[in-house]
């Protein structure tokens, strides 16, 4: 983007060249640093808007089958581990608060305390990554995954006492909950990848200085994604985990 | 007969020394751009691509249809004929047409501002939409895709075998490409006006683009979604859609159709503005009514996604919830009736020339009229009933779309020609153009509305022998209509080189891009400029000393 | 329309069909459809004759020969308030209008009799309660009320009568409905409507109206010596539906002997209708359907039993409640086959297949 002619228009006037009295990081379409700081963080919200309406598509189908086949629902929720459930809830909320740490540090100009907070996340997203992965896995084992290789055994001769016989043609549902399980989950742990390898180039920037002097937009509008995909999960942990347990 | 046009004189006249054109030369200043002007150029080269291969299979369509028997393709080549055709023309024409090709060049300077939000982002959103194309082409020559341009499902999930995966992502990357440009329109306009401009102060070119900027960023997502499942369900085999496993397939219907409605309204909203800027400029007058007509688009956009349900009114959705939509559908014409009679009354006691962006305008308001009515036949739900699958609402569609969009489309493209490209297109060549169209517009799709009542069904490859002097009337048309849009093809090309030199305002126009340069230099201002009057205001523009208004560099 | 003026009438609709600008009234409610249409027109007229004459008419006394300096004008709150309203008000009546319309087409009246529809690509298939199957072709009588149960067995479809004005979409796993009355003899399109693949436009097929007389005589040719519900009967023990469904007091599965068309409560407290589409997802699904008092045992049999095999055992059950069997016989009484058929067990006396055993659940 080049605008650094100067016009000569037959009668106008000549272009004050502005000595770049600017910040280096001010793009020139923008009047002010403020213009291009809430510009930025308006065109963020946009985008996690059309991020909420993506997961709304999801949310609308997972409501309306769960409606119509709730015991099926309950049966797989009961499936899943309410420990590495809970233990990945608290491992999101803290990697926000670390991520929030981080925003905290960019703005006091703390590359020390960026670069720490910043390393702490991306070390709990993958922690996150890698529960979620254990328990994918121990679904592949149980035959839980919805396909040729799904069984209902476990649904109409539960081993636990207290689950309930589901009569065939609602433990066949079953199918229809792990679908939206691993569609969901699926959908959200892509939202997590990028953010890691998003964060993984932040966190590099930041280890040469970046972000600490002043300018620390990207480090803000990063922190409001961590935040959305943080609280898709608050959303999909109790629809999918928490559903009929006591 | 009078005109309004006033360009420089041609003896010795250049286009001025620098402009965005010739700002930097080489395919890598255009390919890696951020400047909204030339990315709304790359855009016009490739929409206009795209545009002439859905017009090449709509061709061929006719072609078949001119005979009852199914005599010229295969009945699955047809089928993937007017998939492509559907695709092709709504995903990767008529969607980004005036966003992302006028939108993209004059929405900035419009605002006072020297380019979108995000220059970065809206060169993204052109790859997006070009791979997007490329996906779809790639459908296309692999063997083509037969589900529609609406993938009904389980059609699409499990009964072809054609390339519906293909062509879903390139449906889903155009998608992005949308979603980012309205997400950069929305906030250049709440952050990037210069001083003094008002919201209501602003072009209605900039209400509308607004308004389809919103629908753009909330409503294409869960067509991203919906494709997904399509998706996921072809190929890993959940039974989101499938009955036999607790699925429902009207679930896909009403994803599908919750971005589609939008989806018709992003098509015709900046379309709208067009008009309104054209209507203003060729009667001298601000457009009647200001207010009504900027809130109406806001309305609309707001209704947009109350009425989904009305392409599904047949599909055993409950009697009391088509009562809801249809009682919706009727509130949401009425917004598009009060634009129409706005930009009427914006004739009255002005100063009428008829230029032809102008006869593009007129034309759109009889067509749309005409289309928009009938979507008040479909709306009503017994009447639905019968019209419903059918040619009328073809017809209906195409009316608005292409009698209405494609016309506002030529109508931007005719008026803001002369400052893209400083040239002006030759006159009379461009309004017999506009002529022919309008005719073999009518000629191709008012025998449509008499076949749907007859009821001769949509995607029919065959049909029984009463109905073909019909048919032969709509493909006599079609020919008709080719014509006229090939001509702008070539007359807009020759103007590049032999056009007339045409100033920076050779219409007279009140926008503040009629104020600077023909081509704008790439920052658009040498300096930001200060709004210190209403929009479509004439005097303010009569009393600019004369020199300002004409001058070429 | 008719009562305007007969005569001319007659001869617009005769001229109008044969060049095929029009399609023929041949329904009850087709003329009110046309009603409605008319209707529509004429205000779309007037709309656009108005939007188009203020166009040329400002355009030739306003333009820049003759009026070369505009007047500005802001614009004015009582115009928009008018063509906010009237338009508003208009389109209300097309509301409400296609609304009564829409009810009517879509709720049958009770004394229909009824004809069961299977589409698949891409044919149709018609299942007449006595027997009669037919493929593209639907033969029903003229001035009765005939409403269809419809049903794909694989993708959407959709079934169109333009001459009647009906229409409804045909989906895969559950039943939709749609009635008409008939009211002149013919041969009429019968299109599918809904995209569905390759030969979608080969989905075509005739409708043809008989007077009650030849419809009668028709059904007495056409039957396939078993009607539906007896079919049902013989799927019934096959599958072992006896099995449960014995009748006993004792038994495991309710009786099904007056279940059609009465108020059943579910296990779960919640009181349905038990009409055709809770018959068939019983079967499919049957621990959503589970009756209060009886434990979720029954099997399902999603997978072993067509759309045509459900259909029969629907009919069967239907026939199980006199009280239907009754209903069926005032319906369609006048329409018997004329002629007695010689095969032992086949439908005999009345139409709809009443050759269930005299002792309701008991089978064989």
């Amino acid at each position: 983007m080049d605008s650094q002619i100067t016009v000569s228009n037959g009668a106008a006037t000549e272009v004050a060249s502005p000595a770049h009295e600017h910040p280096a990081y001010l793009r020139h379409h923008f009047e002010t640093v403020e213009q291009q700081r809430e510009a930025s963080s308006l065109g963020m919200w946009l985008f996690l808007l059309t991020e909420i309406m993506f997961f709304g598509g999801l949310f609308t189908a997972y409501l309306i089958y769960r409606n119509w086949y709730y015991p099926a629902f309950v049966a797989g929720s009961h499936q899943l581990s309410i420990v590495l459930g809970t233990t990945n809830t608290v491992v999101l909320i803290t990697s926000s608060f670390t991520m929030a740490m981080g925003v905290w540090s960019a703005e006091m100009k703390n590359k020390r305390g960026l670069v720490l907070a910043l390393a702490a996340t991306f070390v709990l997203g993958l922690v996150f990554l890698g529960i979620k992965a254990d328990e994918y896995h121990e679904k592949w084992e149980k035959h839980h995954i919805p396909g040729a290789n799904f069984s209902i055994e476990e649904f109409v001769h539960p081993s636990s006492p207290k689950e309930k016989v589901l009569a065939p043609d609602m433990a066949e549902k079953t199918q229809m909950y792990f679908s939206l399980y691993f569609i969901m989950t699926g959908m959200h742990a892509l939202h997590m990848i990028i953010g890691i390898a998003i964060l993984s180039v932040l966190l590099v920037r930041a280890i040469g200085g970046a972000y600490t002097s002043g300018h620390m937009t990207t480090i803000e509008n990063f922190g409001l994604y961590w935040h959305f995909v943080d609280i898709v999960w608050i959303f999909l942990f109790p629809l999918l985990y928490l559903i009929s347990r006591y | 007969m009078g005109t309004v046009v006033k360009l420089p004189p041609q003896e010795g006249a250049t286009l001025p020394k620098h402009t965005y054109l010739n700002n930097g030369y080489g395919l890598k200043s255009w390919l890696l751009t951020g400047d909204h002007k030339r990315i709304a150029i790359l855009y016009l080269i490739s929409i206009t691509f795209f545009f002439f291969i859905g017009g090449a299979m709509a061709g061929l369509v006719r072609l078949e249809l001119l005979t009852p028997m199914p005599d010229l393709v295969a009945s699955d080549t047809y089928n993937k004929l007017f998939t492509m055709h559907g695709v092709i023309m709504i995903f990767l024409f008529l969607v980004p047409s005036v966003p992302a090709v006028i939108g993209n060049f004059v929405l900035p300077i419009m605002l006072g501002a020297k380019d979108l939000a995000f220059p970065k982002i809206n060169l993204l959103s052109w790859y997006l939409y070009v791979f997007g194309g490329i996906f779809t082409l790639t459908a296309m020559v692999l063997g083509g895709v037969d589900t529609g341009w609406t993938f009904t499902t389980p059609l699409s999930t499990h009964y072809l075998n054609t390339h519906v995966i293909t062509a879903a992502l390139g449906v889903f990357v155009a998608g992005f490409s949308s979603i980012f440009t309205g997400l950069n329109f929305i906030v250049t306009t709440h952050r990037m006006r210069a001083p003094g401009m008002t919201w209501f102060r602003l072009p209605l070119f900039v209400w509308s683009n607004y308004a389809a900027s919103i629908l753009m960023v909330l409503g294409t997502p869960v067509l991203a979604i919906a494709i997904v499942l399509v998706a996921l369900e072809r190929t890993i085999g959940i039974g989101v859609f499938d009955p036999s496993r607790g699925g429902d397939p009207l679930l896909f219907q009403h994803l599908f159709w919750f971005y589609s409605h939008p989806a018709v309204y992003i098509m015709i909203l900046p379309g709208m503005g067009v008009i309104s800027e054209v209507i203003s400029t060729f009667s001298r007058k601000r457009v009647f009514g200001y207010t009504a007509v900027a809130f109406s688009s806001v309305a609309i956009a707001v209704f947009a996604f109350f009425v989904w349900e009305h392409h599904m009114f047949i599909m055993g959705v409950s009697n009391y919830s088509a009562l809801v939509f249809s009682l919706l559908t009727m509130l949401v014409a009425v917004p598009s009736a009060i634009k129409i009679f706005n930009w009427s009354a914006t004739l009255y006691k002005g100063s009428i020339t008829f230029e032809t962006p102008m006869l593009y305008a007129f034309g759109f308001i009889g067509l749309f009229t005409i289309g928009g009515l009938t979507g008040v036949f479909l709306g009503s739900l017994g009447m639905d009933i019968h019209l419903t699958e059918t040619y009328f609402i073809v017809a209906h569609f195409h009316f608005v779309m292409v009698g209405g969009m494609l016309m506002a489309y030529l109508a931007g493209i005719h008026f803001w020609w002369p400052k893209m490209t400083g040239r002006m297109y030759p006159e009379s060549l461009s309004k017999l153009a506009a002529i022919i169209t309008f005719i073999g517009f009518n000629l191709t799709f008012f025998p449509q509305f008499v076949l749907g009542y007859l009821g001769m069904p949509r995607r029919y490859h065959a049909y029984p022998p009463e109905f073909q002097v019909l048919n032969v009337l709509s493909t006599a048309g079609a020919t008709v209509l080719g014509v006229g849009y090939l001509l702008p093809m070539l007359y807009m090309t020759w103007s590049l080189k032999y056009g007339a030199i045409a100033g920076d305002n050779p219409w007279q126009a009140t926008g503040l891009e009629w104020q600077i340069q023909s081509p704008p230099i790439t920052s658009n201002f040498e300096e930001t400029p200060i709004m210190d009057h209403e929009a479509y205001d004439y005097e303010w523009l009569a009393n600019k000393t004369p020199y300002e208004v004409t001058s070429v560099g | 329309m008719s009562h305007i003026s007969p005569v001319i009438w007659q001869f617009l609709e005769k001229w109008l069909t044969t060049f095929a600008i029009f399609p023929p009234e041949a329904s009850a409610i087709a003329p009110y459809t046309d009603a409605l249409y008319f209707f529509l027109l004429l205000i779309s007229l007037a709309g656009l004759a108005i939007v188009a004459i203020l166009i040329v008419a400002f355009s030739i006394m306003y333009r820049k020969e003759v009026h070369p300096e505009p007047t500005q004008i802001e614009g004015s709150t009582l115009l928009e308030a008018t063509w906010t309203i009237i338009p508003l008000a208009l389109f209300m009546v097309c509301f409400v209008w296609g609304a009564l319309l829409y009810f009517r087409i879509y709720n049958p009246p009770t004394n229909a009799m009824n004809i069961y529809i299977v589409g698949k690509q891409w044919m149709w298939k018609a299942e007449h309660p006595g027997g009669q199957h037919e493929i593209n072709a639907l033969h029903v009588p003229i001035n009765k009320p005939v409403q269809l149960t419809m049903i794909s067995q694989d993708v959407f479809h959709s079934f169109s009568i333009p001459a009647f004005r009906v229409k409804r979409e045909v989906i895969p796993g559950r039943y939709s409905t749609v009635w008409f009355e008939a009211t002149k003899p013919g041969t009429y399109h019968l299109f599918c409507t809904q995209y569905c693949g390759t030969s979608h436009s080969a989905m075509i097929g005739d409708i043809v109206v008989l007077s009650q007389e030849d419809y009668k005589a028709w059904l007495a040719t056409s039957t396939s010596g078993a009607s539906l519900a007896q079919n049902g009967e013989r799927l019934f023990a096959s599958l072992s539906c006896n099995a449960c469904h014995s009748g006993d007091a004792a038994a495991r599965g309710p009786n099904l002997a007056s279940v059609y068309g009465s108020k059943v409560q579910l296990a779960n407290g919640a009181f349905v209708n038990a009409d055709e589409a809770f018959l068939r997802e019983s079967i499919l699904n049957p621990s959503m359907h589970t009756i209060a008092g009886y434990a979720p045992i029954m099997p399902t049999y999603q997978g072993q039993i067509s759309e045509e095999g459900l259909i029969d055992v629907v009919e069967y059950i239907k026939n199980l409640n006199s009280n239907y069997r009754v209903q069926q016989t005032l319906n369609t009484s006048e329409l018997a086959p004329t002629q007695q058929t010689v095969k032992p067990g086949a439908a005999s006396g009345t139409s709809s297949g009443t050759a269930a055993p005299s002792v309701p659940g008991m089978v064989k």
